[in-house]
């Protein structure tokens, strides 16, 4: 019997394209065998502790200060990155003249070509100064008292990285609103129009509440890039280690999962302290994952309601 | 009336807040460009491009190294991610339709998005270290295109995929129709007719993955010497930056810049590049 060239062909490449599967499953497989001898000897401790002592004679290794880090300047960056990200995208859709839609929204998507360690680097020697000045000085001599306020404006901290991440999910989170609110079915438009809202009525009371769980989704997506980012943040976070790093201020240096990595892992010197980087990563890769998940849930199922609804 | 002129105001207001949105985000853009190229253009030189870093001080030398490690690194990724990427996109467009192709989509989506430093802390585990169980490249080109390549397949596949959804389908049944089998359709008349799409997304992956840093912190660790072969660390452009701009000698951190001037301008042309020739394409093809 001869086998077929179409039968080799689909198989071949239902093979290949398991290559994504793969990549996920080794990886998971590795950081799950690679952190465990950090697990089995801190347990819990690991995810609970605050101190980190890679010193062979006391080593000690505690994981929550860089999970707070992270959860910190990722929450700073959608605070400040998805408002803006969503003003872009309303403009773009609903009131933008179309001559300037184009080249606009062309500009906002060159900022996601830019390379992560670029920004670390306008970070590092220009922004730092921008934020110092600008931001943290007057917010620390004015409104100090605030605990999140204390500490001495340097510019390498919690705040320059939170901000460097705004910018740098703007592109994601804005051109995906911008889709969601495309997908929002012209005739709820019209009829808002019909009973005599203004522009503003009908996108702030009907077009994003149409599609609000979609701009959730963008911006949970947008969350994922943030946790996951790593050049940037490790060139401006200030890098300090166990309880310097829990970031109780703004005003401070810290360090998040994926920094802590990329700047000390290179000198884990015994087996067990760079278990202990490993077991790092996989609470990223976890964190990452889930995060990924739910916001693709989300932005698929509304744009695929879309296409029933339009009917 | 005063009620209707609130509302107007609001609505006003709301338009001049939308600019104000746009402008913050295009700030950073243009003083991203403006320092890089003020603080980069100067170091810039035939020199600079072509030899070896120095110590610093009076000795800075330049980013050979890095082009040439860069240029490697992009080559080999390229050799082992687009075939992989493209065929697995081949796979998702013609036979999509199976839950297994569905479950690959999305596993393939999630890889998109993952972080870049947790793909070069498995490829150090699973291929750099010289244990039972690696691979045991040790920090090497080859290793660091691996973990390239991870970071280039999804992205390939994803768009090599939405490319040759939009191949028209009477063309897949007119060359059936000829009595060429499904493969050969698929191999000599599809992929031709997305070439222009493939190349778009192979191009912006290129880009994508010429900037990355996180992967090869681990897996080629950097070299102030140019090649040295396939067991060697090797020197790569956004490394040099990285640790140029850590640096306290003010000469080492203007060859971050120049560095910098140098990788933003391949990304940037790569990607107007290639907007600018898909832009054309598709206003020949509406007026036809």
């Amino acid at each position: 019997m001869k086998i077929s060239g179409d039968r080799i062909f689909n198989v071949v490449s239902a093979v290949v394209a398991a290559t994504a599967a793969v990549i996920l499953a080794i990886t998971a497989y590795t950081l799950a065998t690679g952190s465990a001898p950090i697990l089995q000897k801190e347990g819990l401790s690991f995810f609970t502790g605050i101190m980190w002592n890679p010193n062979p004679a006391h080593e000690v290794f505690g994981a929550l200060p860089y999970l707070e880090g992270t959860l910190v300047t990722s929450a700073i960056a959608l605070i400040i990155g998805v408002p803006l990200s969503l003003g872009i995208a309303i403009f773009l859709s609903e009131m933008s003249p179309a001559t300037v839609r184009v080249p606009i929204s062309y500009l906002v998507e060159l900022l996601a070509a830019v390379p992560s360690v670029i920004y670390g680097l306008w970070g590092l020697f220009v922004f730092r100064f921008y934020v110092k000045d600008y931001l943290e000085i007057p917010l620390n001599k004015y409104l100090g008292w605030i605990p999140a306020f204390k500490g001495t404006p340097y510019g390498l901290d919690v705040l320059t990285a939170g901000l460097i991440l705004a910018i740098m999910i703007i592109p994601t989170v804005s051109s995906i609103s911008r889709e969601v609110l495309r997908a929002v079915p012209n005739p709820i438009r019209e009829g808002a129009y019909s009973i005599g809202a203004t522009r503003w009525e009908v996108v702030s009371k009907w077009v994003v509440s149409y599609g609000r769980s979609g701009i959730f989704g963008a911006a949970i997506l947008g969350l994922g890039r943030a946790v996951g980012e790593t050049m940037a943040v490790t060139m401006v976070i200030g890098n300090s280690v166990g309880p310097d790093a829990i970031p109780t201020s703004l005003l401070k240096p810290s360090q998040t999962m994926a920094s802590l990595i990329a700047s000390n892992v290179r000198d884990a010197s015994d087996p067990l302290s760079f278990s202990a980087y490993i077991g790092v990563g996989l609470m990223l890769l976890i964190l990452g994952l889930s995060i990924n998940v739910i916001a693709q849930v989300m932005v698929t199922r509304l744009l695929k309601v879309k296409g029933g609804a339009v009917e | 009336m005063s009620n209707y002129a609130v509302r107007r105001f609001k609505d006003r207001l709301f338009f001049f807040l939308g600019i104000a949105c746009i402008v913050l985000a295009v700030l950073p853009l243009g003083s991203i460009l403006l320092e890089v190229i003020v603080k980069g253009l100067p170091t810039l030189s035939l020199n600079f491009l072509t030899t070896v870093p120095g110590p610093g001080g009076a000795n800075v030398g330049g980013i050979g190294p890095a082009i040439q490690g860069s240029l490697i690194l992009i080559g080999l990724t390229s050799l082992i991610g687009i075939p992989l990427g493209v065929l697995s996109g081949i796979y998702l467009a013609e036979y999509g339709d199976a839950p297994y192709a569905r479950v690959m989509r999305s596993l393939n989506d999630v890889l998109t998005e993952f972080p870049s430093i947790v793909v070069g802390l498995t490829v150090f585990l699973v291929v750099v270290l010289k244990v039972s169980g690696s691979v045991g490249l040790g920090f090497s080109p080859l290793s660091g295109a691996i973990a390239l390549s991870f970071i280039l397949i999804p992205i390939v596949a994803r768009t090599a995929e939405e490319a040759i959804k939009l191949v028209p389908n009477a063309l897949r049944e007119a060359s059936m129709a000829l009595g060429v089998r499904k493969w050969r359709t698929t191999l000599s008349i599809v992929l031709s007719v997305a070439k222009a799409g493939l190349v778009t997304g192979i191009l912006l992956a290129v880009a994508r993955v010429a900037g990355e840093t996180a992967p090869l912190i681990l897996t080629v660790l950097g070299n102030t010497h140019f090649f040295e072969g396939f067991n060697e660390p090797l020197a790569a452009l956004p490394l040099q930056i990285y640790q140029d701009a850590l640096s306290a000698d003010p000469g080492i951190q203007a060859r971050a810049w120049g560095a910098a001037l140098i990788l933003i301008l391949v990304v940037l042309s790569l990607n107007i590049v290639v907007r600018l020739a898909t832009r054309g394409r598709m206003g020949n093809s509406g007026r036809k």
